[in-house]
Formats: structure tokens, C-alpha cells, sequence
């Protein structure tokens, strides 16, 4: 808040939000750079969330649902079949459940807090938590891989069946370098990206509300109307894209699970 | 104005590079989902799991105690059917031995009564008999004393030789019982 008001305040020019606005001061800061901020807060928060939900809603494991029931095996439902069941599938596909429900809900949980006015923050919208996810599916899907099929599976994942070796020349880096580089890297700054962008649109459209209300002409207040409109209709763009991104990310992860767990037959 | 933008990207890439994470960040993220994953493996997926595995039971329970009550009843039912069928059979033959039984008893109870006829009859007819035998030789008897006492009157001599009496009579009989059974035929 305090970020936004600056530009408005010498009302000569308007200055943009930048990326650096993304960095809040620190709650309770320590050292130069480090300190507790507010991303520390809302991660650690949407852990209590999501345990609280689940739980409150599981706990009571009657027959016939009542409404937090009904809402909480919904929820894990819409993961665990239509993402782990279609995308895994096979009797297999139930121990992997747990890190897709994870994943889904911690990464919609911290996004969707952009779309809250007070917390109006994205996790995810610094790359730390993206690495931090997209780490943890590369070495879960590499580990599969390897227990799945031994070392073998390296040579599985690289070198596609059935082609010349004159093209395997070609094709063997593309897959090295498509599987086990681009991916992590795509992976997290898909989430992080999308995040960031997103937040810096609904900042700019915020601050430039404020800059223009604060013009003495007339035309230029009434401006601000048409700011406003558009900034909403990037809120509710904003808001689907933090659900979709979530969505996007378990799925890939899914995907990445089970093209290790069946990469001899691919 | 190109130098300076590159200038100030270069001077603090590290505060304005987005692509360069803070490791403490990392460290909550990592924390935190650590604990999200272990509360998840822990407590939430077993208990919505055994909620539905309970549910998946408790409907396949309900569809197979409905099946075995439904076997149950057409078992009843080929029952009574049965039990109806054999109190049907039971009930023919019952009454069919009835009649056989009465028609025994009136065949016993006409022979009975055709023989006790018979029985009567034949009395009667002893009866008569002997006493038309008794009737005969009384009436042989007196017809004899009659008839001698009759001739004696009229030869006027007692025909007291009871043994040619006897014997005019007796031949007087039989010629009198030729006479009868001649005309008789």
C-alpha cells in the first residue's frame, strides 16, 4: 500500500510499479536482504489451511456426507481421479494421490491469495517456492523412473525406439535437454511467471487508478473508470489463470509420474 | 537512455533479477510443504480412502443382503408352492380313497343284506316245507282212519287188520299221487 501511494504522490509523472515492489519489507527483518516476509507468512498460513480443511472435513468419515464433508471429498476427489486416476491410472496409482493433492492445493491455495484484497499476494510470485515444487517433481519422477525400470531407464527416456541412428544423433541431445533441463525449468517459471505477471498487472492497474484520481483535470479522473473496468475483468482473468496454473501444475506432474512409471512402453 | 537502463540492470541485478530466488523463501516453501505432505499422507488420504472404501461396502453390503433376501423369499415361495401342490395330491387321494371305501361298504352291506334275504327265504321255505310234511302225514293219518272207518261202515266189518288197512290205504295214496302228478302233467 504504502508502494503504491509513492508514484501517485509527485503527480508530475507516473512511474510504474516495478518487480522490486514485489519485495514487501520484511516483517520482522534480519540481515540486509533476508528477514520474515509477508511470502513466509502466507505460505506457512496456507499449510495451516489446507491441514485444517482436509482434516475438519475427513475426520468424521460419515456415509452419507454432511455439507464440509461433502465439499472436502469433492475436492479430493476432482485430484485423485481425474488427475491421478486418468492420467496414472493402473492399481498404482493411489500412492501417488497424496503429493498430487498436495501439490494441487498448496500451489491454488498460495495463488488464489492474490485474489484476496488483504493478502493480494501470490506466493508464488517469487521464483524461490516454484524451484522449490518443481525440484521436488524433478527428483520424485527421476526416482520412479529409476526404481520403475533401474539405470536402464535413462537410455528409455532418451533414446526414442525404432529410429535410424543417424537421427538419434540429432534426436538423443533434444530429449536430454527436453526431458531432464527443460522441463524442471519450465515446470517452476510457468507457475512463477504466470504469477508475476498476474500480480503486476493488478498493481499497475491499482496505481494507475490512484494516479489518475489524483489529476486535477476532470477528463483525466473520469479516465480512471475505464482503468477500473479493465482492471476488474484482469482480476477475474487473473483469478481463473491462479486456478488453472495449479491445475496445470499437478497435471504435468502427473503426466511426468506416469511417463516414468511407464517409460518402456513409450 | 538504452546505456542507462542496461546499467541499472547490471549495478543491482541482485535485488531486480526475478529469476534469482531468496534461499529463505525456498527454505519456508520447503518446510512447509514437507508438513502439508506429511499431514496429507498421514491423516487426509487414508480417511477419505477408508471413507470410501467403508461406502463402496456399505452399498455392495446393502446389495447383497437385498439379494439374499430375495433368494429367501422365491426359496419361501417354491416352498409353499410345493407344500400346496403335495396338500392338493393329499387331498385327491383322500377323497379318492373315501369313495373307493364307500363303494366297498355299500357292495359289503348289499351282499349282507342279499345274503340275509337269502337266509329269511330259506327259512321260510324249511318252515313251509316241514310243515307241509307234517300236514301231509297227520292228514295221510286221518285220511286212512277215515277211510277205513268210511269202508268199514260200509262193508260193515271192521277192517281191523291194521296191516291191510294200512296197505289199501298206502296203495290207495300212491294210486290217488300217480292220478295227481298224470293230470298235473
Amino acid at each position: 500500500m504504502i508502494a503504491l501511494a509513492l508514484p501517485a504522490q509527485d503527480s508530475g509523472s507516473f512511474t510504474p510499479p516495478g518487480i522490486d515492489e514485489l519485495h514487501l519489507p520484511a516483517i520482522l527483518p534480519w540481515g540486509a536482504h533476508d528477514g520474515f516476509s509477508k511470502q513466509m507468512l502466507l505460505v506457512i498460513l496456507s499449510v495451516v489451511i489446507i491441514a485444517t480443511f482436509f482434516i475438519l472435513a475427513a475426520r468424521k468419515r460419515q456415509l452419507v456426507p454432511g455439507k464440509l464433508q461433502f465439499a472436502g471429498e469433492m475436492a479430493y476427489g476432482f485430484v485423485r481421479n481425474s488427475i491421478a486416476k486418468d492420467i496414472i491410472g493402473g492399481k498404482d496409482f493411489i500412492k501417488y494421490v497424496p503429493l498430487l493433492f498436495s501439490l494441487f492445493f498448496f500451489i491454488l491455495v498460495n495463488n488464489i491469495y492474490g485474489a484476496i484484497p488483504v493478502l493480494q499476494l501470490p506466493s508464488f510470485s517469487h521464483v524461490g517456492g516454484a524451484y522449490v515444487l518443481a525440484g521436488i517433481v524433478f527428483i520424485t519422477w527421476i526416482a520412479i523412473g529409476v526404481r520403475k525400470n533401474g539405470l536402464r531407464y535413462f537410455k528409455l527416456a532418451t533414446v526414442p525406439s525404432g529410429i535410424p541412428w543417424y537421427i538419434l544423433l540429432i534426436v538423443v541431445p533434444i530429449e536430454i535437454i527436453s526431458n531432464f533441463l527443460v522441463r524442471p525449468v519450465t515446470h517452476s517459471l510457468r507457475l512463477f511467471a504466470t504469477m508475476l505477471a498476474g500480480h503486476l498487472i493488478v498493481m499497475l492497474a491499482g496505481s494507475g487508478i490512484e494516479f489518475l484520481v489524483m489529476q486535477e483535470n476532470v477528463l483525466l479522473k473520469g479516465a480512471s473508470v475505464l482503468v477500473l473496468v479493465g482492471a476488474i475483468a484482469m482480476y477475474m482473468l487473473e483469478a481463473l489463470i491462479m486456478a488453472l496454473q495449479a491445475y496445470v501444475f499437478t497435471l504435468l506432474t502427473a503426466i511426468y509420474i506416469e511417463g516414468a512409471l511407464h517409460a518402456d512402453s513409450h | 537512455m538504452k546505456q542507462q537502463i542496461i546499467s541499472a540492470a547490471t549495478t543491482d541485478t541482485a535485488a531486480t533479477n526475478p529469476l534469482v530466488p531468496n534461499v529463505w523463501e525456498m527454505g519456508v516453501v520447503l518446510v512447509g510443504f514437507a508438513v502439508l505432505l506429511y499431514i496429507v499422507v498421514k491423516f487426509v488420504v487414508p480417511m477419505f480412502e477408508k471413507t470410501y472404501a467403508e461406502r463402496a461396502e456399505a452399498i455392495e453390503g446393502g446389495i447383497a443382503k437385498a439379494e439374499q433376501a430375495q433368494a429367501e423369499a422365491s426359496a419361501a415361495l417354491e416352498e409353499y408352492k410345493q407344500q400346496l401342490t403335495d396338500a392338493r395330491a393329499e387331498a385327491n387321494r383322500i377323497r379318492e380313497e373315501a369313495r373307493a371305501e364307500g363303494a366297498q361298504i355299500l357292495a359289503d352291506l348289499k351282499a349282507k343284506a342279499a345274503a340275509e334275504s337269502a337266509r329269511i327265504t330259506e327259512q321260510a321255505h324249511a318252515a313251509i316245507e316241514s310243515e307241509r310234511q307234517a300236514a301231509v302225514v297227520s292228514l295221510r293219518s286221518e285220511v286212512g282212519t277215515l277211510a277205513t272207518t268210511l269202508a268199514g261202515r260200509i262193508v260193515g266189518e271192521a277192517l281191523t287188520d291194521d296191516e291191510r288197512a294200512a296197505r289199501v290205504v298206502d296203495r290207495f295214496l300212491a294210486d290217488l299221487e300217480t292220478q295227481n302228478a298224470g293230470a298235473a302233467k
